[in-house]
């Protein structure tokens, strides 16, 4: 492990725990150096970004499918069973004329991680294509969509609380259904996606060009 | 003089002189790269305690409550879990655990451990690691998504059930803001250079 001082000249790499911008003597990309002040390892760019992202995309693509055909959960209230997916669920939503509660479900569980893996995609095929297109607006983009990306956990929160909650017999009870493992699964794959796609090589392409 | 860098472009800066509460923004980019903000410690630290506070009864007290033809239920944070354990579904009890109980937790006890030695000037070995772990965790904690999860439960019950809100809810609804509040108040650079001085 190597220790690195502060000049000012030469290339320079930033310590993505602590932000601390260091100055090192040559290339780091094959060698392990630990940051000055926090000691996490240090890499000018997050190592197989691509390979890794799309990786993990393709897996929750995967998971989207079954998260979304199977049920989440299953309602028993007295004695009268229902099943439901996470669109159904939406769907009765609006038949019982809960309309912003529906929107919500439906924009946060439908179409958030839906949008998240298609946003992430386009990102990495911008990047593999050296694309020139607006950086800014990428750059913007890739911010907004690991924000959100959290949201599509409501589904499954909501099954949590009523299971916890409805445990009256046959008169009143819930179960949990295959899907929301998927589902979860979908939201843990799209958030170590957003992780391990390296914002920095949107600017790579543009700089390659300006020299 | 010292040099800042953005983390989403690349771009390595001098570093600007920002007022108080006022922030640095990446030229090419448009990404904040930091917040300045002197008392960063003392406010964190004060709302990291508040959080502690309300995360604890969060936690111990009931969320919903639900009764249906004299029947009473309720559900804290914790039965939702082993709920879950218990019908044989692990790993989604298991992601539920962390995102709602073990991450904010861990990150209000790290806070903890890391802040209260510096304001108090004593020194810390490990917490430049508890500082880290902050960082990486913070992407991990969904109380926010959780409460609105707790409310689309309720009205689906509202109509079949009497359905009352617990003292945890409301616990829960103070904490985000609060936890909110600590961190857009921490200015991690400034705690990063103090944790440094005291090596």
């Amino acid at each position: 492990m190597s220790q690195v001082v502060l000049p000012v000249e030469g290339p320079h790499v930033q310590c993505h725990t602590c932000n601390l911008v260091m100055s090192i003597p040559e290339s780091i990309q094959d060698e392990h150096w630990e940051c000055a002040r926090c000691h996490s390892i240090v890499h000018q760019r997050k190592p197989n970004s691509i390979a890794r992202t799309l990786a993990l995309l393709i897996a929750a693509t995967i998971c989207y499918v079954p998260a979304n055909i199977y049920p989440i959960m299953e309602m028993t209230s007295f004695g009268y069973k229902r099943s439901d997916t996470i669109v159904s669920g939406v769907l009765y939503l609006f038949i019982d004329g809960q309309w912003p509660l529906a929107v919500v479900v439906a924009v946060a569980s439908v179409v958030v991680p839906l949008l998240k893996i298609v946003v992430l995609f386009g990102l990495v095929i911008s990047v593999l294509r050296k694309s020139q297109w607006h950086p800014q607006d990428r750059a913007k983009l890739y911010r907004v969509i690991e924000e959100v990306g959290r949201w599509s956990m409501v589904d499954v929160y909501v099954v949590t609380i009523l299971v916890a909650l409805v445990h009256l017999g046959s008169l009143a009870s819930v179960e949990v259904e295959r899907g929301a493992i998927f589902f979860g699964a979908v939201v843990v794959l799209t958030l170590l996606a957003a992780q391990s796609f390296d914002p920095r090589l949107i600017w790579d392409q543009i700089e390659d060009e300006n020299e | 003089m010292r040099l800042i860098g953005c983390y989403e472009c690349d771009g390595v800066a001098e570093e600007p002189l920002v007022p108080n509460g006022g922030s640095a923004v990446c030229q090419r980019c448009g990404a904040t790269l930091f917040r300045r903000q002197r008392e960063t410690v003392a406010i964190t630290l004060a709302l990291v305690i508040a959080a502690g506070i309300l995360l604890i009864v969060a936690n111990a007290f009931p969320l919903l409550l639900f009764e249906l033809q004299g029947q009473q239920t309720s559900a804290t944070l914790i039965s939702g879990v082993l709920s879950l354990w218990a019908q044989a579904e692990y790993p989604v009890s298991a992601l539920v655990f962390l995102t709602t109980i073990f991450a904010p937790m861990s990150q209000v006890a790290l806070l903890l451990y890391v802040l209260v030695p510096i304001y108090l000037g004593w020194r810390n070995p490990w917490a430049i690691v508890a500082f880290r772990w902050v960082e990486i965790l913070r992407p991990w904690s969904m109380m926010e998504v959780f409460l609105i999860g707790v409310l689309v439960a309720l009205v689906k019950l509202t109509e079949q059930a009497e359905m009352t809100l617990g003292i945890a809810f409301w616990a829960f609804a103070l904490l985000i803001p609060t936890l909110a509040g600590a961190i857009a108040f921490l200015d991690a650079e400034i705690i990063w250079r103090k944790l440094e001085e005291g090596q």
